[in-house]
Protein backbone atom coordinates (compact mmCIF):
# COMPACT_ATOMS: atom_id res chain seq x y z
CA UNK A 1 0.00 0.00 0.00
CA UNK A 2 1.26 3.27 -0.71
CA UNK A 3 2.31 6.02 1.81
CA UNK A 4 -0.16 8.29 0.67
CA UNK A 5 -3.16 5.67 1.55
CA UNK A 6 -1.08 4.61 4.90
CA UNK A 7 -0.99 8.41 6.48
CA UNK A 8 -3.30 9.86 8.80
CA UNK A 9 -6.89 10.90 8.15
CA UNK A 10 -5.88 14.44 9.72
CA UNK A 11 -2.29 14.27 7.86
CA UNK A 12 -4.51 14.14 4.63
CA UNK A 13 -6.44 16.95 5.15
CA UNK A 14 -3.70 19.04 6.49
CA UNK A 15 -2.04 18.34 2.98
CA UNK A 16 -5.73 18.91 1.39
CA UNK A 17 -6.26 22.04 2.92
CA UNK A 18 -2.68 23.39 2.16
CA UNK A 19 -3.04 22.74 -1.27
CA UNK A 20 -6.12 24.30 -1.34
CA UNK A 21 -5.65 27.26 -0.09
CA UNK A 22 -2.93 27.07 -2.29
CA UNK A 23 -4.35 26.58 -5.15
CA UNK A 24 -7.08 29.50 -4.28
CA UNK A 25 -4.16 32.18 -4.53
CA UNK A 26 -3.66 31.21 -7.51
CA UNK A 27 -6.90 31.95 -8.86
CA UNK A 28 -6.86 35.53 -7.50
CA UNK A 29 -3.56 36.03 -9.76
CA UNK A 30 -5.37 34.30 -12.72
CA UNK A 31 -8.23 36.39 -12.39
CA UNK A 32 -6.34 39.57 -12.07
CA UNK A 33 -4.93 38.50 -15.45
CA UNK A 34 -8.07 37.87 -16.89
CA UNK A 35 -9.60 41.02 -16.28
CA UNK A 36 -6.93 43.06 -18.15
CA UNK A 37 -8.86 41.75 -21.05
CA UNK A 38 -11.90 44.16 -19.65
CA UNK A 39 -9.81 47.30 -18.90
CA UNK A 40 -7.74 47.06 -22.18
CA UNK A 41 -9.68 46.17 -25.17
CA UNK A 42 -7.29 46.33 -27.35
CA UNK A 43 -5.40 43.18 -25.83
CA UNK A 44 -2.10 44.47 -25.53
CA UNK A 45 -1.94 44.66 -21.27
CA UNK A 46 -3.37 40.97 -21.36
CA UNK A 47 -0.81 39.38 -23.83
CA UNK A 48 2.14 41.09 -21.94
CA UNK A 49 1.00 39.42 -18.86
CA UNK A 50 0.34 35.79 -20.47
CA UNK A 51 4.14 36.52 -22.44
CA UNK A 52 5.08 36.99 -19.18
CA UNK A 53 3.80 33.86 -17.34
CA UNK A 54 4.83 31.90 -20.38
CA UNK A 55 8.32 33.28 -20.81
CA UNK A 56 9.45 34.27 -17.08
CA UNK A 57 11.91 31.26 -15.30
CA UNK A 58 10.54 31.46 -12.43
CA UNK A 59 7.33 31.14 -13.42
CA UNK A 60 7.92 28.45 -15.72
CA UNK A 61 9.46 26.33 -12.67
CA UNK A 62 6.72 27.37 -10.64
CA UNK A 63 4.25 26.51 -13.14
CA UNK A 64 5.42 22.42 -11.89
CA UNK A 65 4.12 23.56 -8.40
CA UNK A 66 1.30 24.86 -9.53
CA UNK A 67 0.59 21.55 -11.41
CA UNK A 68 1.56 19.07 -8.08
CA UNK A 69 -1.00 21.38 -6.13
CA UNK A 70 -3.70 20.40 -8.61
CA UNK A 71 -2.07 16.69 -8.73
CA UNK A 72 -1.88 16.26 -4.73
CA UNK A 73 -4.96 18.15 -3.79
CA UNK A 74 -7.05 15.34 -6.60
CA UNK A 75 -5.50 12.85 -5.83
CA UNK A 76 -5.74 13.31 -2.02
CA UNK A 77 -9.36 14.14 -2.25
CA UNK A 78 -9.90 11.10 -4.43
CA UNK A 79 -8.26 8.70 -1.58
CA UNK A 80 -10.44 10.62 1.29
CA UNK A 81 -13.79 10.24 -0.28
CA UNK A 82 -13.50 6.48 -1.37
CA UNK A 83 -12.57 6.07 1.92
CA UNK A 84 -15.39 8.36 3.40
CA UNK A 85 -17.50 5.74 0.87
CA UNK A 86 -16.50 2.36 2.42
CA UNK A 87 -17.17 3.69 6.04
CA UNK A 88 -21.02 3.21 5.30
CA UNK A 89 -21.27 0.37 3.47
CA UNK A 90 -24.95 0.42 4.12
CA UNK A 91 -26.96 3.68 3.89
CA UNK A 92 -29.91 4.76 5.08
CA UNK A 93 -33.50 4.70 4.02
CA UNK A 94 -34.22 8.22 4.90
CA UNK A 95 -31.37 10.60 4.00
CA UNK A 96 -29.79 12.62 6.22
CA UNK A 97 -31.77 15.76 7.38
CA UNK A 98 -29.53 17.41 9.68
CA UNK A 99 -28.56 20.82 9.19
CA UNK A 100 -25.12 21.11 7.72
CA UNK A 101 -22.75 22.99 5.76
CA UNK A 102 -24.57 22.37 1.84
CA UNK A 103 -22.04 22.72 -0.55
CA UNK A 104 -19.93 20.26 1.40
CA UNK A 105 -21.62 17.24 0.47
CA UNK A 106 -20.98 18.03 -2.80
CA UNK A 107 -17.22 18.79 -3.20
CA UNK A 108 -16.24 15.46 -4.63
CA UNK A 109 -19.12 15.98 -7.65
CA UNK A 110 -18.17 20.01 -7.70
CA UNK A 111 -14.11 18.82 -7.74
CA UNK A 112 -14.66 16.42 -10.52
CA UNK A 113 -16.47 18.34 -12.86
CA UNK A 114 -13.70 21.12 -11.91
CA UNK A 115 -11.07 18.76 -13.15
CA UNK A 116 -12.66 17.93 -16.32
CA UNK A 117 -12.89 21.88 -16.63
CA UNK A 118 -9.54 22.03 -16.19
CA UNK A 119 -8.40 19.69 -18.55
CA UNK A 120 -10.86 21.57 -21.47
CA UNK A 121 -9.21 24.54 -20.56
CA UNK A 122 -5.49 23.64 -20.49
CA UNK A 123 -6.75 22.10 -24.20
CA UNK A 124 -7.73 25.32 -25.11
CA UNK A 125 -5.00 27.41 -24.26
CA UNK A 126 -2.03 25.96 -22.81
CA UNK A 127 -1.65 22.93 -25.54
CA UNK A 128 -2.31 25.54 -28.27
CA UNK A 129 0.40 27.39 -27.09
CA UNK A 130 2.62 24.79 -26.06
CA UNK A 131 2.36 23.70 -30.18
CA UNK A 132 3.14 27.22 -30.82
CA UNK A 133 -0.38 27.22 -32.54
CA UNK A 134 -1.16 30.53 -30.98
CA UNK A 135 -1.52 33.45 -33.70
CA UNK A 136 0.83 36.48 -33.74
CA UNK A 137 0.19 39.57 -31.77
CA UNK A 138 1.67 42.90 -33.73
CA UNK A 139 1.49 46.11 -31.81
CA UNK A 140 3.57 49.03 -32.60
CA UNK A 141 5.96 49.05 -29.60
CA UNK A 142 4.91 46.02 -28.29
CA UNK A 143 7.43 43.47 -29.64
CA UNK A 144 6.55 40.12 -30.88
CA UNK A 145 4.44 37.96 -28.87
CA UNK A 146 1.57 35.21 -29.37
CA UNK A 147 -1.74 36.90 -28.92
CA UNK A 148 -3.33 34.88 -26.03
CA UNK A 149 -5.67 37.58 -25.50
CA UNK A 150 -7.06 36.55 -29.14
CA UNK A 151 -8.11 33.03 -28.43
CA UNK A 152 -9.91 33.99 -24.97
CA UNK A 153 -12.02 36.32 -27.16
CA UNK A 154 -13.15 34.22 -29.85
CA UNK A 155 -13.95 31.65 -27.70
CA UNK A 156 -16.06 34.11 -25.42
CA UNK A 157 -17.87 35.11 -28.69
CA UNK A 158 -19.31 31.72 -29.09
CA UNK A 159 -22.67 31.45 -27.48
CA UNK A 160 -22.27 27.36 -26.31
CA UNK A 161 -18.75 27.62 -24.73
CA UNK A 162 -19.73 31.12 -22.63
CA UNK A 163 -23.21 29.12 -21.22
CA UNK A 164 -20.65 26.27 -20.30
CA UNK A 165 -17.88 28.57 -18.72
CA UNK A 166 -20.27 30.24 -16.76
CA UNK A 167 -21.80 27.00 -15.18
CA UNK A 168 -18.05 25.26 -14.14
CA UNK A 169 -17.51 28.49 -12.56
CA UNK A 170 -20.58 29.11 -10.71
CA UNK A 171 -19.75 25.75 -9.55
CA UNK A 172 -16.43 26.23 -8.80
CA UNK A 173 -17.83 28.95 -6.39
CA UNK A 174 -19.56 26.26 -4.66
CA UNK A 175 -17.02 24.23 -4.14
CA UNK A 176 -14.54 27.44 -3.09
CA UNK A 177 -17.33 28.34 -0.64
CA UNK A 178 -17.22 25.50 1.22
CA UNK A 179 -13.60 25.18 0.89
CA UNK A 180 -12.26 28.07 2.05
CA UNK A 181 -13.33 28.40 5.92
CA UNK A 182 -13.22 23.99 5.65
CA UNK A 183 -9.23 24.44 5.05
CA UNK A 184 -8.84 26.86 8.00
CA UNK A 185 -10.82 23.94 10.34
CA UNK A 186 -8.85 21.48 8.98
CA UNK A 187 -5.65 23.40 10.03
CA UNK A 188 -6.85 23.96 13.21
CA UNK A 189 -7.58 27.70 12.55
CA UNK A 190 -10.34 28.33 14.69
CA UNK A 191 -11.04 31.07 17.52
CA UNK A 192 -14.29 32.89 18.84
CA UNK A 193 -13.27 35.98 17.71
CA UNK A 194 -11.97 35.45 14.23
CA UNK A 195 -13.56 32.32 12.84
CA UNK A 196 -17.06 34.58 12.16
CA UNK A 197 -14.41 36.77 10.27
CA UNK A 198 -13.14 33.87 8.31
CA UNK A 199 -16.55 32.27 7.14
CA UNK A 200 -17.35 35.67 5.88
CA UNK A 201 -14.31 36.30 3.70
CA UNK A 202 -15.16 32.89 3.12
CA UNK A 203 -18.23 33.98 0.92
CA UNK A 204 -16.59 37.13 0.27
CA UNK A 205 -13.99 35.53 -1.58
CA UNK A 206 -15.71 32.63 -3.38
CA UNK A 207 -18.65 35.55 -4.32
CA UNK A 208 -16.03 38.15 -5.99
CA UNK A 209 -13.68 35.44 -7.42
CA UNK A 210 -16.65 33.57 -9.09
CA UNK A 211 -18.49 36.91 -10.27
CA UNK A 212 -14.85 37.99 -11.48
CA UNK A 213 -14.20 35.04 -13.84
CA UNK A 214 -17.44 35.16 -15.16
CA UNK A 215 -18.21 38.82 -16.12
CA UNK A 216 -14.97 38.52 -18.12
CA UNK A 217 -17.12 36.21 -21.09
CA UNK A 218 -20.21 38.00 -20.62
CA UNK A 219 -19.15 41.75 -21.42
CA UNK A 220 -16.94 40.42 -23.80
CA UNK A 221 -19.72 38.09 -25.46
CA UNK A 222 -22.08 41.29 -25.19
CA UNK A 223 -19.43 44.00 -26.63
CA UNK B 1 -52.27 9.02 18.61
CA UNK B 2 -51.33 6.49 15.84
CA UNK B 3 -48.42 6.38 13.88
CA UNK B 4 -46.98 4.01 11.44
CA UNK B 5 -43.63 2.40 12.23
CA UNK B 6 -41.16 1.39 9.83
CA UNK B 7 -38.83 -0.22 11.74
CA UNK B 8 -35.36 -2.21 10.57
CA UNK B 9 -35.18 -5.58 11.54
CA UNK B 10 -31.99 -8.29 11.53
CA UNK B 11 -32.06 -11.43 13.17
CA UNK B 12 -28.63 -10.96 13.81
CA UNK B 13 -24.57 -9.57 12.79
CA UNK B 14 -25.15 -11.39 9.42
CA UNK B 15 -28.77 -11.80 8.69
CA UNK B 16 -30.00 -9.70 6.15
CA UNK B 17 -32.35 -7.23 7.55
CA UNK B 18 -35.00 -5.22 6.10
CA UNK B 19 -37.86 -2.96 7.20
CA UNK B 20 -41.24 -4.05 8.93
CA UNK B 21 -44.08 -1.80 8.97
CA UNK B 22 -45.99 -1.60 12.10
CA UNK B 23 -49.18 0.31 13.71
CA UNK B 24 -49.10 1.56 17.00
CA UNK B 25 -52.47 3.42 18.40
CA UNK B 26 -53.61 5.24 21.17
CA UNK B 27 -50.26 6.72 22.13
CA UNK B 28 -50.33 9.68 24.24
CA UNK B 29 -48.39 12.79 23.28
CA UNK B 30 -47.22 12.65 26.59
CA UNK B 31 -45.16 9.63 26.37
CA UNK B 32 -41.40 9.37 25.37
CA UNK B 33 -40.09 7.83 22.11
CA UNK B 34 -39.24 4.86 24.05
CA UNK B 35 -42.02 4.44 25.60
CA UNK B 36 -44.46 4.37 22.24
CA UNK B 37 -41.65 1.30 21.64
CA UNK B 38 -42.15 -0.25 24.85
CA UNK B 39 -45.82 -0.53 24.09
CA UNK B 40 -45.26 -1.49 20.58
CA UNK B 41 -42.42 -4.22 21.97
CA UNK B 42 -45.04 -5.53 24.53
CA UNK B 43 -47.75 -5.78 21.85
CA UNK B 44 -45.35 -7.57 19.85
CA UNK B 45 -44.80 -9.97 23.28
CA UNK B 46 -48.67 -10.37 23.24
CA UNK B 47 -48.71 -11.73 20.14
CA UNK B 48 -46.36 -14.40 20.66
CA UNK B 49 -43.50 -12.29 18.12
CA UNK B 50 -40.15 -11.19 18.86
CA UNK B 51 -39.99 -7.67 20.22
CA UNK B 52 -37.75 -5.14 18.31
CA UNK B 53 -34.04 -4.92 19.72
CA UNK B 54 -32.93 -1.30 20.42
CA UNK B 55 -30.60 -0.01 23.08
CA UNK B 56 -31.20 1.73 25.87
CA UNK B 57 -30.22 2.41 29.80
CA UNK B 58 -31.02 4.96 31.78
CA UNK B 59 -33.58 6.65 30.17
CA UNK B 60 -32.13 10.23 31.55
CA UNK B 61 -30.35 11.48 28.75
CA UNK B 62 -26.89 10.78 30.36
CA UNK B 63 -25.36 7.19 29.88
CA UNK B 64 -25.58 7.23 25.87
CA UNK B 65 -26.80 3.78 25.15
CA UNK B 66 -29.67 4.84 23.48
CA UNK B 67 -29.60 5.10 19.74
CA UNK B 68 -32.32 5.79 17.13
CA UNK B 69 -32.26 6.93 13.82
CA UNK B 70 -35.08 8.68 12.92
CA UNK B 71 -36.87 9.92 10.08
CA UNK B 72 -33.54 10.86 8.76
CA UNK B 73 -31.64 12.09 12.56
CA UNK B 74 -29.91 10.33 15.14
CA UNK B 75 -32.27 10.66 17.91
CA UNK B 76 -35.09 12.24 16.12
CA UNK B 77 -36.45 15.70 15.43
CA UNK B 78 -35.39 17.60 18.09
CA UNK B 79 -32.03 19.14 19.14
CA UNK B 80 -29.51 18.56 22.06
CA UNK B 81 -31.60 15.37 23.65
CA UNK B 82 -30.96 11.51 23.00
CA UNK B 83 -33.88 9.27 21.54
CA UNK B 84 -34.94 8.28 25.37
CA UNK B 85 -35.46 12.10 25.88
CA UNK B 86 -37.59 12.48 22.51
CA UNK B 87 -41.39 12.99 23.10
CA UNK B 88 -43.87 12.01 21.23
CA UNK B 89 -45.84 15.54 20.79
CA UNK B 90 -42.52 16.29 18.53
CA UNK B 91 -44.65 13.55 15.90
CA UNK B 92 -48.29 14.26 14.30
CA UNK B 93 -51.32 11.58 14.39
CA UNK B 94 -50.53 9.36 11.51
CA UNK B 95 -47.16 10.34 10.86
CA UNK B 96 -44.98 7.61 9.28
CA UNK B 97 -41.97 7.28 11.00
CA UNK B 98 -38.59 5.51 9.85
CA UNK B 99 -36.12 3.69 12.36
CA UNK B 100 -33.19 2.47 11.68
CA UNK B 101 -30.08 1.63 13.12
CA UNK B 102 -27.09 3.71 13.69
CA UNK B 103 -25.36 3.05 9.90
CA UNK B 104 -21.28 3.09 10.10
CA UNK B 105 -18.80 -0.19 9.25
CA UNK B 106 -17.23 0.24 12.62
CA UNK B 107 -20.71 0.17 13.87
CA UNK B 108 -21.69 -3.43 12.92
CA UNK B 109 -25.71 -4.08 13.59
CA UNK B 110 -25.75 -6.68 16.24
CA UNK B 111 -29.83 -7.32 15.91
CA UNK B 112 -32.70 -5.00 14.69
CA UNK B 113 -31.54 -0.92 16.09
CA UNK B 114 -29.14 -2.45 18.16
CA UNK B 115 -24.96 -1.56 17.07
CA UNK B 116 -22.10 -2.80 18.38
CA UNK B 117 -20.27 0.65 19.79
CA UNK B 118 -16.94 -0.80 21.04
CA UNK B 119 -14.87 0.77 18.52
CA UNK B 120 -15.64 4.26 20.83
CA UNK B 121 -14.26 1.89 23.72
CA UNK B 122 -11.37 0.61 21.69
CA UNK B 123 -10.00 4.74 20.94
CA UNK B 124 -10.46 5.08 24.35
CA UNK B 125 -8.04 2.91 25.08
CA UNK B 126 -5.69 3.84 22.76
CA UNK B 127 -5.35 6.93 25.00
CA UNK B 128 -8.51 8.63 26.15
CA UNK B 129 -7.28 8.70 29.67
CA UNK B 130 -4.64 9.92 32.47
CA UNK B 131 -2.38 8.05 33.31
CA UNK B 132 -2.69 7.72 37.54
CA UNK B 133 0.06 6.46 39.14
CA UNK B 134 -0.47 5.41 42.89
CA UNK B 135 0.77 7.96 45.36
CA UNK B 136 -0.26 10.50 47.29
CA UNK B 137 -3.69 12.34 46.93
CA UNK B 138 -2.76 15.68 45.15
CA UNK B 139 -4.19 18.68 46.47
CA UNK B 140 -7.26 19.66 44.25
CA UNK B 141 -6.24 23.25 43.91
CA UNK B 142 -2.50 23.04 44.06
CA UNK B 143 -2.84 22.93 39.85
CA UNK B 144 -4.38 26.27 38.95
CA UNK B 145 -5.82 26.19 35.76
CA UNK B 146 -7.47 28.98 33.58
CA UNK B 147 -11.63 29.13 34.24
CA UNK B 148 -11.86 29.63 30.59
CA UNK B 149 -10.14 26.72 29.97
CA UNK B 150 -11.93 24.50 32.76
CA UNK B 151 -15.00 25.19 31.32
CA UNK B 152 -14.10 24.19 27.74
CA UNK B 153 -12.88 20.96 29.41
CA UNK B 154 -15.96 20.20 30.91
CA UNK B 155 -17.91 20.69 27.93
CA UNK B 156 -16.12 18.96 26.15
CA UNK B 157 -16.04 16.12 28.96
CA UNK B 158 -20.02 15.86 28.38
CA UNK B 159 -19.72 13.74 25.35
CA UNK B 160 -21.65 10.49 26.52
CA UNK B 161 -20.35 8.57 23.66
CA UNK B 162 -23.93 7.56 21.48
CA UNK B 163 -22.12 7.72 18.36
CA UNK B 164 -25.01 10.05 16.73
CA UNK B 165 -22.19 12.39 15.32
CA UNK B 166 -20.79 9.23 13.17
CA UNK B 167 -24.69 8.23 12.56
CA UNK B 168 -25.24 11.84 11.27
CA UNK B 169 -22.07 12.17 9.09
CA UNK B 170 -22.20 11.60 5.40
CA UNK B 171 -18.48 10.11 6.05
CA UNK B 172 -19.41 8.12 9.46
CA UNK B 173 -16.32 9.98 10.59
CA UNK B 174 -15.70 9.58 14.50
CA UNK B 175 -13.97 13.11 14.51
CA UNK B 176 -16.01 15.13 16.88
CA UNK B 177 -16.18 12.02 19.34
CA UNK B 178 -12.60 11.75 19.10
CA UNK B 179 -12.30 15.48 19.43
CA UNK B 180 -13.78 15.45 22.26
CA UNK B 181 -12.25 12.91 24.26
CA UNK B 182 -8.55 14.51 23.05
CA UNK B 183 -10.30 17.96 24.39
CA UNK B 184 -11.30 17.25 27.61
CA UNK B 185 -7.39 15.91 28.72
CA UNK B 186 -5.76 18.50 26.19
CA UNK B 187 -7.61 21.25 28.18
CA UNK B 188 -5.99 20.67 31.62
CA UNK B 189 -2.62 20.72 32.74
CA UNK B 190 -2.87 16.95 34.21
CA UNK B 191 -3.83 15.77 30.55
CA UNK B 192 -1.02 17.63 29.03
CA UNK B 193 1.63 15.39 29.74
CA UNK B 194 0.60 12.39 27.51
CA UNK B 195 -1.09 14.52 25.05
CA UNK B 196 1.24 14.18 21.75
CA UNK B 197 1.29 10.41 22.62
CA UNK B 198 -2.68 10.21 23.27
CA UNK B 199 -4.01 12.22 19.93
CA UNK B 200 -1.80 10.27 17.97
CA UNK B 201 -2.50 6.84 19.29
CA UNK B 202 -6.33 7.66 19.33
CA UNK B 203 -6.37 9.31 15.62
CA UNK B 204 -4.62 5.92 14.60
CA UNK B 205 -6.78 4.12 15.82
CA UNK B 206 -10.16 6.23 14.77
CA UNK B 207 -8.44 5.97 11.03
CA UNK B 208 -7.55 1.55 11.72
CA UNK B 209 -11.25 0.95 12.66
CA UNK B 210 -12.70 2.66 8.92
CA UNK B 211 -14.10 5.79 10.61
CA UNK B 212 -14.32 8.13 7.84
CA UNK B 213 -12.30 11.16 7.49
CA UNK B 214 -14.12 14.70 8.68
CA UNK B 215 -14.99 16.86 5.95
CA UNK B 216 -16.15 19.93 8.18
CA UNK B 217 -19.92 19.43 6.73
CA UNK B 218 -20.42 19.66 10.72
CA UNK B 219 -23.89 17.33 10.76
CA UNK B 220 -22.36 15.87 13.66
CA UNK B 221 -22.46 19.24 16.02
CA UNK B 222 -25.86 19.87 15.08
CA UNK B 223 -27.05 16.59 16.03
CA UNK B 224 -24.75 15.84 19.19
CA UNK B 225 -27.43 15.78 21.94
CA UNK B 226 -24.81 17.27 24.13
CA UNK B 227 -23.72 19.96 21.81
CA UNK B 228 -19.89 19.24 21.70
CA UNK B 229 -18.89 22.07 19.55
CA UNK B 230 -16.78 21.80 16.31
CA UNK B 231 -13.98 23.89 17.13
CA UNK B 232 -12.63 20.10 19.48
CA UNK B 233 -11.97 18.54 16.14
CA UNK B 234 -9.88 22.02 15.05
CA UNK B 235 -8.54 21.77 18.38
CA UNK B 236 -7.43 17.98 17.91
CA UNK B 237 -6.15 19.19 14.64
CA UNK B 238 -4.11 21.34 15.91
CA UNK B 239 -2.59 18.90 18.65
CA UNK B 240 -2.16 16.31 16.11
CA UNK B 241 -0.04 18.96 13.94
CA UNK B 242 1.83 19.90 16.57
CA UNK B 243 2.35 16.06 17.61
CA UNK B 244 3.11 15.21 14.50
CA UNK B 245 6.35 17.89 13.82
CA UNK B 246 7.58 18.07 17.74
S1 LIG C 1 -30.87 5.72 27.65
FE1 LIG C 1 -29.22 6.72 28.63
S2 LIG C 1 -28.96 8.43 27.35
FE2 LIG C 1 -30.75 7.54 26.52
Amino acid sequence: MSNTLSYSSITKKIWMSLFGLFLMTFLVVHLSINLLLLFDPSRELFNIAAHFMGTNPLIQIFQWVLFAGFGFHIILGVILQIQNWMARPKGYKVKGTSEDSVFSKYMIYTGMIIFVFLIIHLGNFFVLKMQGDVPEFHQPGAGEMEDMGLLVVNLFRNTGYVIFYVIMLLLMGFHLDHAFQSAFQSLGLTHNKYTPFIKGLGHFYSIVITAGYIIIPLIIYFR
Amino acid sequence: MDLKLKIWRQQGPDAQGKFVEYLVQNISSDASFLEMMDILNEELVAKGEEPVAFDHDCREGICGMCSLYINGRPHGPDTAITTCQLHMRKFKDGETVVIEPWRAKPFPVIKDLMVDRSAFDEIIQAGGYVSVNTGGVPDANAIPIKKENADLAMDAAACIGCGACVAACKNASAMLFVSAKVSQFALLPQGRVEANNRVENMVAKMDVLGFGNCTNTYACEAVCPKEISITNIARMNREFFVAKIS
